[in-house]
């Protein structure tokens, strides 16, 4: 007799780094979606038991601060580069960038995108719009930009998932992801649901 | 709610779990972010010297807010009085990320708040119980932050109304339906912002502390008692050594529930700001009462 051992069906720990921001709004998200235990995290130690992570949208000056402090950034570099699957939105993209042109500061720099804090502009300039997202199902997906970093080159290991005026705002390259803008306050599960699958299938590989 | 309601309320909730800092110039900012603000607050005079050289209190300089702005890369909010909508024109005119529409610079309207909700930058206002809170939403604010003293470095009045507004919450969340036009006359509430609260069991924005917040204990003790966030007034600058404060109000913020941390980046911090205690002032003193 086979048992069924669908790895799908397997529970997934995703873990949202909550030293500051938008933490709230990404484990709603998550709690919605089958078989996703939902974690918090602000400490190395708290690594140890995550399958997948998500950096939050927020301050990444401030976040990014915290997380040195702690010994956190290094910590999380080492496991993204080991492959625990990624997701920043927003600060959470600035987090992962190589390179920020307008700042000196670089943070995990583990992703091949070149990006310019607030590059839309200030809030005057936050928006919200709605396009297709390559890999995203069941039409249109809802955008939402708050003071939202431009991502300005792609290298060539990464792959622009959606591109709004000629310029890319979510990429993934290997089991990293980052979107200059934020799913989590969408009022829509799809991006989620897409990232945990994702989560899922490289866990599995 | 339109598009600009949203992205207003929305970065509000990017703040989440920050500090926001008063400042007066570009060299306060600066030390503010290097030290994990999210964000800073510029104005003319901090709060405790408002108090100690009386007089009216205004709107920055708009070269101060300028200069703030280029030399930092997180938002810039700004404080305008109370009722005054020209002095809010011209902060959107400047670009600024959020408008303070604040009872700690003279109020310029005795009896009218700005109209908020015909402008494209958001508003944050404060508030001592739910029925202020609710007024200021109805009139557009994006973010309120429940008033404490300003000024003082007292925590006594922060920690009255964000109990008062938490505890009126309980009351419009546990009200049968048929009872909350009732709650809504007697607070002075739309009905519409009643019914909101009843059902999602919060306030339909962020709210921060502010008001009275002047050591890392004080922090944290806001966030334990339900604060989304912490503006700190003249708890900084008005202290020994400000980088070192703001840092570890930082870290209080962030760690609230770890009073090991609570208490390491208290140590040995010098002198906080002297203070005054609220209850040896006169009413007229009381910043929280006016435009409520």
């Amino acid at each position: 007799m086979i048992l069924a051992t669908d790895p799908s069906l397997a529970i997934i720990r995703i873990g949202v780094l909550s030293l500051q921001g938008g933490v709230e709004e990404h484990l709603q998200m998550l709690r919605a979606l089958p078989a996703v235990e939902v974690r918090t995290f602000t400490r190395p130690s708290e690594l140890a038991g995550l399958d997948a992570v998500i950096l939050p949208g927020g301050e990444s000056t401030a976040i990014g601060k915290l997380a040195v402090e702690n010994g956190l950034m290094d910590a999380l570099r080492s496991r993204i580069i080991e492959g625990m699957p990624v997701w920043g939105t927003c600060a959470g993209m600035i987090l992962l960038a190589r390179e920020i042109r307008n700042d000196k500061r670089r943070h995990l720099a583990v992703m091949d995108i070149t990006v310019d804090r607030n590059g839309y502009g200030a809030q005057l300039e936050s928006f919200v719009s709605k396009i297709p997202i390559d890999g995203i199902e069941g039409g249109p997906f809802p955008l939402v930009f708050i003071r939202a970093p431009r991502i300005l080159v792609v290298g060539p290991g990464v792959r622009v998932m959606a591109s709004l005026n000629g310029e890319p705002i979510a990429c993934v390259q290997d089991a990293m992801v980052a979107t200059a803008f934020h799913p989590e306050l969408s009022g829509d599960t799809r991006f989620h649901r897409w990232f945990v699958e994702l989560a899922r299938t490289s866990n599995r590989g | 709610m339109d598009d600009r309601t949203k992205v207003n309320r929305d970065l509000a909730k990017m703040l989440k779990g920050g500090v926001i800092m008063d400042v007066v110039d570009a060299e306060q900012a600066k030390i503010a972010e290097a030290a994990g603000a999210v964000a800073v607050m510029a104005l003319e005079r901090v709060p405790a010297d408002i108090r100690k050289a009386g007089g009216v209190a205004r709107m920055s300089d708009p070269k101060l807010i300028k200069e703030i702005q280029a030399a930092v890369s997180i938002p810039v909010m700004a404080k305008a009085r109370i009722g005054h909508f020209l002095e809010a024109r011209v902060l959107e005119a400047l670009g600024v990320d959020y408008i303070d529409e604040s009872e700690v610079l003279t109020p310029a309207d005795d009896k009218y708040h700005i109209e908020k909700s015909s402008f494209k930058v958001p508003f944050v206002c404060g508030a001592r119980n739910l029925g202020e809170a609710l007024r200021r939403i109805g009139e557009g604010a994006a973010m309120i932050r429940t008033k404490g003293e300003a000024g003082t470095g007292d925590i006594v009045e922060a920690v009255k109304h964000l109990r008062t507004v938490h505890e009126e919450i309980r009351d419009v969340v546990n009200a049968p339906k048929e009872e909350l036009m009732t709650i809504a006359k007697n607070m002075g509430a739309p009905y519409e912002l009643i019914l909101e609260v009843h059902e999602l069991g919060r306030l339909p924005v962020v709210n921060f502390s502010a008001g009275g917040v002047a050591t890392p204990a004080d922090a944290a003790f806001m966030m334990a008692l339900g604060a989304e966030g912490v503006f700190v007034g003249s708890g900084i600058f008005k202290s020994e050594d400000p980088a070192r404060r703001a840092a570890a109000i930082v870290k209080a913020v962030t760690y609230w529930n770890d009073y090991a941390v609570v208490a390491e980046v208290s140590e040995g911090l010098g002198e906080a700001m002297r203070g005054i205690d609220v209850r040896g002032t006169e009413d007229a003193a009381h910043y929280a009462e006016r435009g409520v």
